[in-house]
């Protein structure tokens, strides 16, 4: 787009406060933390529930998430812990892979599989909970 | 045709100190947490199966060198979440005097292992694992 007239009366300072940059680092960077914070009561409740639940059997487990208290935080865990997963992995492939086409297939991979993978966690918990 | 530059952490030119192996285990055990998400849904889709497909996948798990993956598993997650609160310490402008950022990366590695202890602990008290 070439810059119109009111544009070019404007200093380059000007135009560039407020926008921030050109990408979307501000987003990203509190997302990850937020979804951090998140992460440390719920991780702390896995981590427990998991201990509790080892060696189990079957009945036992699907008792336990049958409870919507404990399906709503396993979904809460699954789903925060995918979504923080492919924040930090993101940030690790933008860091470490150079050529271009690799970097955005592993992107396009992590982004589309941490979608899929949030699809079918619900789906499970929601079968169990419900019943079904 | 791209230049041949020196990429950024070539980290063998230096001698490791704590707080450089701790902020690369954060980025280890977070990337290997990450890429692990699907057993855990897997854990969730079996669970949705049934009995049959929940009792294949714990007869596979009680194999030694899945009870060891599991344990590891454990250690990355509580190491992740301790050295975490670091850095949410950090972005909010607190700690970080030397001495402090070394003490506080002692406490997160103390804690984890504390944490991870004392879920294997429990686990083979009460569990069978």
């Amino acid at each position: 787009m070439k810059p119109n007239n009111s544009a070019k009366l404007r200093s380059p300072l000007s135009v560039a406060v407020g926008h921030g940059s050109a990408k979307h680092g501000f987003s990203h960077w509190w997302w990850q933390r937020l979804s951090a914070i998140a992460l440390i009561p719920l991780t702390l409740w896995f981590l427990y529930s998991l201990t509790c639940l080892v060696g189990a059997d079957y009945q036992t487990v699907i008792n336990w998430l049958s409870s919507p208290i404990n399906a709503g935080i396993m979904l809460m865990f699954t789903l925060t812990a995918l979504y923080h997963g492919q924040t930090g992995l993101q940030v690790v492939i933008e860091d470490y892979v150079g050529a271009k086409w690799l970097n955005l297939s592993l992107l396009i991979l992590i982004k589309l599989g941490a979608a899929a993978m949030a699809v079918l966690a619900t789906i499970a918990v929601l079968k169990v909970v419900l019943g079904g | 045709m791209q230049k041949e530059r020196p990429l950024s952490p070539h980290l063998q030119v230096y001698r490791p100190t704590l707080n450089m192996v701790l902020s690369m285990s954060h980025r280890i055990t977070g990337s290997v947490l990450a890429i692990s998400t699907p057993l855990l849904v897997y854990w969730l889709l079996t669970l949705a199966a049934g009995p049959d497909a929940y009792n294949e996948l714990l007869d596979c798990l009680s194999h030694w060198f899945f009870k060891v993956v599991l344990l590891a598993y454990v250690f990355s997650m509580s190491y992740h979440l301790c050295n975490g609160v670091r850095h949410l310490f950090w972005d909010v402008g607190r700690g970080y005097q030397n001495e402090q950022v070394t003490q506080s990366g002692v406490i997160a590695i103390v804690v984890a292992l504390i944490l991870t202890l004392s879920i294997y602990l429990l686990a083979i008290t009460t569990g069978g694992a």
